[in-house]
């Protein structure tokens, strides 16, 4: 497969995974508007925060009213991080390799992309926020179910899932983060029917409440933070994505399970055994936003890994220095 | 829907007789649409742009709101070929394309057509298009010009005319296949009983017209289609013919010369390529020997093509055969190597640079079309009687200044066809380009590109100056009365 489709499948793959994820970061605050009675525009602040982009948000739109905010992440096209340029993005590469991938899968990026950029998606967004969000969500789910229904399981197939499952591992642990920048508990609410709503709507994010209740029936921190980073069977949790990913890259090279042939497979290997080996214990005891944050790090490694072992054999194109990974 | 308030203006239709009855051959069309009910045709052609749209067979509109994407329009309307008319085209093109390659390996060669005096040498080495770069060049299996799509129109009297010779990267082949699968949809019944002759298997044969390029020796040869990339107009025509021949669509940068050979970047290593159904001008394809400062081409794959171990299609060099001054003399051409009459006449045409045409031409200009000789898609044109006086001095002062570089035609009537325009059908004058592949043998697309002039009372049928599409039927003759559109 050309060096270059194979980095359109994976980027492709990446910005619908994306795309998905920044739906249901907002959400996580939409779920909280609903479950608790708290101050509306203390609420949406912490959202611009985590981004990073504070001041270009400010600049542009001054106050961080939920109007603003819901704009900034879904439909401002100016701002790098927000779902209409991830389907932008999906789409350019859809294009480039539109006769790689099935009719069906194009069609479907095509039409996800005029959901977000046709005339009634801003009045959508503003009186029926959670119905646009869900169809955001349900539509990557359908990229994916057509992709699997549709595209041989071969080479191609692969670099999507591992871009799919990097990506979403990494915006898993963006989640569970949201709890450190929005929700930082005072020490008082640890515990209280309040602490315990907040860890609800992370859950509700991530779809996992209803399979975290499965296995461990009541909210509890520790657990919550168990589940989301190392349930083995969850298809959200970090331990799962990684595990996909790694399966793909495997299948990609014909290396055995294990062992590795170049660097991508040395990388991701390496932090695959890391959450093996690693523990809730552990994770306390670094503090769970530093050990987040140094997740996000190394799986930023492997990314650049992944770059060099299959896409570099020509110059570094402008979309994948700004194929970003930060937030 | 009415049609018989449908008015030919006294021009030649091609669905409707001079006293406005359907012509035999478009009869059964006409009988299923008088058979749909009240505003199922307008339905119709929403469906239809709107499948065009969902297929993502769209182009951004420059200018204006960001995102603003449009199909190419397309009028559901087909236009019928008769039987007996595409006998005629077909045979002539075949005439056609033969001879032209005939002249394009005689010229890079040995020259015998301009030794002999049929065509002056200064008319061809002073083309831009030929290209010294291709001197002594034998293309693999002596075929020079593997893809053309050949521009012809009608005029007042019905007969068919060649108005261009495109024998570089012709364009438009994508549409004739995506249009003939929305309209199957759109008019099952009346396609049926038309008894329509396919196009489908155009991607099949240009995939062994690529083949039968690569060295004899390979059992499985490596094909691929290069493309300028996305921001190329042409884009979706590219990616569509790779996806349909199932072959990789690359760019330049996915393409090296290493070894002597032309290899892919793939993510396992490099592979070897055989065969190059090149989408990129000649002038951007190796800036070791063309425009150095191409990004779109790979270094390096003029020599080896001059080795034989890779293949082009088209050759470089075609150009200069479909040099519109050049054009003016393919009857000479067709008679000198094949020694036959033209089949398909060409439109009566004015050299600039011969002092006694460009004097006609000059005192003529009102009446005139005006064309650049090495232009296409309707830029560096002048309609003389729907110009402004400024724009023929202007047009005036360019060809005195460079007379190489212009040649006229009378202003034909062009045939029209009936488009739907709200609730009823108008005229509007239409164009024909069939495509040609030449591998094994020539075979002549049955259909092609019937490009439409929108805009009331317009010439200009190209897409980029208003002009719009329709599917062609060739229809094999025998018709087929039963039944209703459902």
């Amino acid at each position: 497969m050309l060096s270059r489709v194979a980095d359109h499948i994976y980027w492709m793959s990446r910005y619908i995974e994306r795309a998905e994820n920044i739906a249901r970061f907002v959400d996580v605050n939409l779920h909280l508007m609903l479950d608790l009675e708290m101050d509306a525009h203390q609420q949406w602040e912490p959202m611009v925060s985590i981004t990073g982009d504070h001041a270009w948000f400010k600049e542009k739109y001054g106050e961080a009213t939920q109007k603003n905010v819901l704009r900034f992440l879904t439909l401002d096209r100016d701002y790098a991080h927000s779902i209409i340029t991830c389907l932008y993005h999906a789409r350019e590469n859809a294009r480039s390799i539109r006769e790689v991938i099935s009719s069906e899968m194009w069609e479907h990026v095509n039409d996800y992309y005029h959901f977000v950029s046709g005339s009634g998606a801003a009045a959508r967004l503003l009186y029926q926020p959670h119905d646009f969000f869900t169809q955001v969500k349900t539509n990557s789910h359908l990229f994916n179910g057509l992709a699997s229904g549709t595209f041989s399981h071969g080479e191609g197939w692969n670099f999507g899932r591992l871009g799919q499952f990097l990506e979403r591992a990494d915006k898993t642990s963006r989640i569970l983060d949201v709890k450190y920048f929005i929700l930082l508990p005072k020490m008082e609410y640890v515990g209280t029917a309040y602490d315990n709503a907040q860890w609800a709507a992370v859950l509700k994010s991530a779809s996992a409440l209803e399979m975290y209740r499965k296995c461990f029936h009541r909210i509890t921190p520790a657990h919550v933070v168990e589940f989301l980073l190392f349930d083995r069977d969850f298809p959200r949790s970090i331990h799962y994505c990684l595990n996909q990913a790694l399966q793909s890259l495997h299948k990609i090279t014909g290396t055995p399970p294990g062992t590795h042939s170049n660097t991508a497979e040395r990388l991701l290997g390496r932090l695959m055994a890391e959450l093996n080996y690693s523990d809730i214990g552990e994770v306390f005891e670094t503090g769970l936003h530093d050990y987040l944050d140094d997740f996000q790090a190394k799986l930023n490694i492997v990314g650049d890994g992944i770059f060099n072992t299959f896409f570099a054999l020509r110059p570094v194109p402008e979309k994948v220095l700004m194929g970003e990974t930060r937030q | 829907m009415e049609f018989q308030k449908y008015d030919t203006g006294g021009f030649f239709d091609e669905l409707f007789d001079a006293d406005g009855s359907s012509r035999p051959e478009a009869e059964p069309l006409f009988r299923r649409f008088a058979s749909l009910s009240e505003g199922e045709i307008e339905q119709r052609q929403k469906a239809a742009e709107a499948a065009l749209y969902h297929m993502g067979i769209t182009f951004t509109v420059y200018g204006s709101d960001e995102g603003t994407e449009r199909i190419f329009p397309f009028d559901i309307v087909p236009r019928i070929v008769s039987a007996g008319d595409w006998d005629i085209i077909e045979r002539g093109l075949k005439q056609r394309i033969h001879a032209l390659n005939l002249f394009l390996d005689d010229i890079y060669n040995d020259q015998k057509i301009i030794a002999q005096g049929i065509v002056p040498p200064e008319l061809v080495f002073s083309g831009s298009s030929f290209r010294q770069q291709c001197k002594g060049l034998s293309p693999p299996r002596g075929i020079w010009c593997h893809v053309t799509g050949t521009d012809l129109v009608r005029d007042g009297d019905g007969q068919f005319y060649v108005l261009e010779d495109n024998l570089r990267c012709p364009s438009g082949v994508s549409y004739v296949l995506q249009n003939r699968e929305v309209l199957k949809r759109t008019f099952p019944v009346a396609f049926e009983a038309l008894k329509v002759r396919p196009v489908t298997d155009y991607p099949n044969r240009l995939l062994e017209t690529l083949e039968y390029l690569a060295p004899a020796a390979l059992n499985d040869p490596v094909a691929v289609v290069l493309t300028p990339g996305v921001y190329n107009s042409a884009y979706f025509e590219h990616s569509y013919l790779a996806q349909q021949m199932g072959i990789p669509l690359v760019e330049g940068r996915d393409l090296v010369v290493m070894d002597g050979y032309v290899h892919m970047r793939t993510t396992k290593g490099f592979e070897r390529v055989d065969v190059i159904y090149r989408r990129i001008d000649d002038d951007f394809i190796d800036p070791k020997e063309f425009k150095a400062d191409s990004m779109l081409g790979v270094a390096g794959l003029m020599e080896v093509y001059r080795q034989g171990r890779v293949a082009l299609a088209n050759a470089p060099g075609t150009g200069i055969a479909d040099d519109k001054a050049v054009y003016a003399y393919v009857p000479k051409i067709i008679k000198y190597y094949l020694d036959e009459e033209v089949i398909l006449p060409n439109v009566p045409t004015y050299i600039c640079s011969e002092e006694k045409d460009c004097q006609h031409v000059l005192d003529n200009l009102d009446k005139l079309v005006v064309k650049a000789v090495n232009e296409s898609g309707g830029y560096g044109m002048l309609v003389g009687p729907h110009a402004s006086q400024e724009s023929r001095e202007e047009f005036s002062r360019r060809i005195r200044a460079n007379p190489r570089n212009y040649i006229a035609q009378p202003t034909l009537a062009l045939s029209r066809a009936p488009v739907i325009v709200d609730d009823h059908l108008e005229g509007r004058h239409v164009d024909l380009r069939p495509y040609i592949l030449y591998g094994e043998d020539i075979y002549v697309l049955p259909g092609g590109l019937t490009r439409v002039a929108l805009k009331k009372g317009s010439l200009v049928v190209n897409s980029s100056q208003g002009g719009g599409s329709k599917d062609t039927w060739v229809v094999s003759g025998a018709v087929n009365n039963q039944g209703g559109e459902p």
